[in-house]
C-alpha cells in the first residue's frame, strides 16, 4: 500500500521546504543586481507565471497520475525512456554529495557562534581566520594532496544521519513530520532577521541597489535568460522531487492551487533573502565603507558578510553569539529540509523498481552519498571541485533534463489529457493557455537556457589554465558520464516489484 | 531610497506575497467548505 501525505499543509510545507534552499540567499539577490536592479523582476514574474507555474503543476499531476518517482512515470511513456528518469534521480544524489558540504559549514558555525556566546572564542567580527580554518586553501582542483577538512568531514557525517533519520520513516513518519516543524520556523525566522536588517543605518543604500531599475537592459535577452534560469533552478523542478511527492498525493488531492502556493513560497523566500542581504550589506557599506560585491556573490556573503554584520548588532557577545547561532540554525535547516526531498527523490523512484526495503535502501543511499561527500571535505573538493561540479551538474544537466521532460510528458502523455487530471479536484482550474505554454513556449526557453549555459560553459574553458581545462573535463565532463553510465546500470536492471505493469 | 525602486519594491514584493497569501486563502476557504460540507453529509 503506497503512503500518502497525511494533509496538504504537510505536503506543501514538504514541497516548499523542498524548493527553499541556501541557494536562494545568494542567487536570487546578486542575479536581480547584475541583471537591472528592479527591472529584473519583470522578466522574474515573467517567468515564475510561464515557467515554475506550468511546470510544478505538470510534476505534481504526473506524479500523482502515475503513484511514482521519475523512474517509473518516464517508463510509462515509453519503456526506453526510463533512463531519463534514471538520470534525473541520479541529480540530486551527486547534488547532495556537495549540498551537504555547505550545509556543513552552517553546522560548523553554529557551534563557532555558541562558543562566541559562551566567551570561548570571539570570531563573529573576524570571520575569515574560521573560515579560512574550516575551508582550508588549495592550489586547483588537482591539489587533491592539500589535504582534508576535518570540521567539515565530521559535519558532513552529521548532515548525512539527518537525512538518513528523517527519510527512512518514511513520507508521513520522517519528511511531512520535520517540514511541519522546519518550513514554517525558517519562514519565521528568515522575517524577523529581514525586519530587524530593513532597520539598519545603510539599509536603504543596499535596498536602492536592489530595487533600483536599470530599464535600458529590460530588451537583453541574457537579463530574461538569467530570469528564466533563476526561476527554473530555484524551485527545484526536473530532478524529480516534485513528481516524487506528487505521487504521495491523495488521488482526489488539489494539485493547481498547491502548485501556485509552492512556486509563490519560494519566490517570496527570494524577495525576503533579498531584502535581508541587501539590507546588510548596505549597513556595511555605509558603517566599513565597502563594496557590495566585497564578500562575493556566492556563499561568501552568508558566512563571511553576515557574521561581521551580526557582530555590530550588539555589543554583548551573548547576544551576537545568539544571533549567530539563529542565522546559522535557519541556513541549516533551509538546507536540510531540500536534501531530504533530494534524498527522497530517488528513494521514491528505486522503490518503484526494487524490491527492497525503505530503511535498506536509505542505509545504501546515504553510505554511497556520504563517501561521496568525502570528496568535498578536502580542501581542494570544497575550493575548487564543488563549484565545477555544480556548473555542469547542477546547470547544464538539470536546465537539459528540464528540457527533455516537458517534452516527453507534453507530446507523448498529453497536455490535454493532463490539464483534465490537474483540474480535476483542484480548488480552481488551469485553462487551454496552461497547455500552449507547455507544448511551445516553455521548451523553446528551457532550450535556449540549456544552449546559453553551455556556451557559457565551453567559451569559459578557453579563458583557463591547464590545470583549469583538466579539472573542467575530470571533475565536470566525468561526473556526468559516471551519472549516465550509472544510470544505465540501473536501468538495465530487472523490475522486481509489479509497479510497471 | 528613489521613487522608482521604492516602487519597484512594491511591486514585486506586492506580486509575490500576495500571490502567496490569496492562493493559501484560497486552500483555506476550501477546506472549510469541504469540511462544512462533510459534516452536513454526515449529519
Amino acid at each position: 500500500m503506497r503512503e500518502n501525505w497525511q494533509s496538504r499543509k504537510g505536503f506543501i510545507f514538504a514541497a516548499a521546504g523542498a524548493a527553499i534552499g541556501l541557494g536562494n540567499l545568494w542567487r536570487f539577490p546578486f542575479q536581480a543586481y547584475k541583471n537591472g536592479g528592479g527591472a529584473f523582476l519583470l522578466p522574474y514574474l515573467v517567468a515564475l507565471i510561464t515557467c515554475a507555474i506550468p511546470l510544478m503543476i505538470m510534476e505534481y499531476a504526473y506524479g500523482r497520475k502515475i503513484r511514482g518517482g521519475s523512474v517509473k512515470a518516464f517508463s510509462k511513456l515509453k519503456k526506453k525512456f526510463e533512463v531519463v528518469g534514471w538520470v534525473q534521480v541520479m541529480v540530486p544524489i551527486i547534488v547532495m554529495t556537495y549540498y551537504s558540504a555547505i550545509i556543513s559549514v552552517s553546522l560548523i558555525f553554529m557551534v563557532y557562534s555558541l562558543g562566541h556566546a559562551l566567551g570561548i572564542i570571539n570570531w563573529l567580527s573576524n570571520p575569515g581566520p574560521v573560515m579560512g580554518m574550516v575551508v582550508g586553501s588549495a592550489e586547483n582542483a588537482m591539489d587533491l594532496g592539500a589535504g582534508i577538512s576535518i570540521y567539515i568531514l565530521v559535519a558532513v557525517i552529521f548532515v548525512w544521519v539527518c537525512n538518513w533519520l528523517i527519510v527512512r520513516k518514511g513520507i508521513s513518519g520522517g519528511i511531512e513530520k520535520m517540514s511541519t516543524i522546519f518550513t514554517p520556523m525558517l519562514m519565521i525566522l528568515m522575517v524577523i532577521f529581514m525586519i530587524n536588517a530593513i532597520r539598519l543605518q545603510g539599509a536603504a543604500i543596499g535596498l536602492e541597489a536592489l530595487f533600483r531599475p536599470d530599464f535600458t537592459k529590460i530588451l537583453d535577452p541574457s537579463i530574461w535568460v538569467s530570469a528564466y534560469a533563476q526561476v527554473f533552478f530555484s524551485t527545484t523542478l526536473a530532478v524529480g522531487v516534485m513528481i516524487a511527492y506528487g505521487s504521495y498525493l491523495h488521488e482526489k488531492a488539489d494539485v493547481v492551487n498547491s502548485a501556485f502556493i509552492t512556486v509563490f513560497a519560494n519566490a517570496s523566500f527570494d524577495l525576503i533573502a533579498g531584502i535581508l542581504v541587501f539590507s546588510t550589506l548596505g549597513y556595511l557599506v555605509n558603517d566599513m565603507g565597502v563594496e557590495f560585491t566585497s564578500f562575493g556573490t556566492g556563499a561568501g556573503v552568508a558566512f563571511i558578510a553576515f557574521p561581521i554584520a551580526i557582530s555590530t548588532m550588539s555589543s554583548n557577545v551573548v547576544i551576537q553569539g545568539l544571533l549567530g547561532f539563529i542565522f546559522f540554525f535557519c541556513l541549516f535547516i533551509a538546507g536540510i529540509s531540500s536534501s531530504i526531498s533530494m534524498l527522497e527523490s530517488f528513494t521514491t523512484a528505486a522503490l518503484d523498481k526494487f524490491n527492497i526495503s525503505r530503511k535498506k535502501l536509505v542505509s545504501i543511499i546515504s553510505i554511497v552519498g556520504l563517501c561521496g561527500s568525502v570528496c568535498f571535505a578536502s580542501y581542494a573538493g570544497f575550493n575548487f571541485i564543488l563549484d565545477i561540479v555544480d556548473a555542469y551538474v547542477g546547470n547544464i544537466v538539470i536546465a537539459g533534463l528540464g528540457l527533455v521532460e516537458v517534452i516527453l510528458i507534453s507530446y507523448i502523455y498529453g497536455t490535454k489529457e493532463l490539464r483534465q487530471e490537474a483540474n480535476a479536484f483542484s480548488d480552481f482550474k488551469v485553462g487551454k493557455w496552461w497547455e500552449y505554454l507547455l507544448r511551445y513556449f516553455t521548451p523553446v526557453l528551457l532550450g535556449v537556457v540549456v544552449i546559453t549555459n553551455l556556451f557559457n560553459l565551453v567559451t569559459g574553458l578557453f579563458n583557463q589554465d591547464m590545470a583549469g581545462i583538466i579539472s573542467n573535463i575530470v571533475f565536470g565532463w566525468g561526473t556526468v558520464v559516471i551519472m549516465i553510465g550509472a544510470s544505465v546500470i540501473f536501468y538495465k536492471r530487472k523490475w522486481t516489484t509489479n509497479a510497471h505493469q | 531610497m528613489s521613487i522608482s525602486a521604492i516602487i519597484m519594491m512594491f511591486i514585486g514584493c506586492g506580486i509575490v506575497w500576495g500571490g502567496a497569501i490569496v492562493t493559501i486563502l484560497i486552500a483555506l476557504a476550501v477546506d472549510k467548505k469541504n469540511s462544512l460540507k462533510k459534516n452536513q453529509n454526515s449529519l
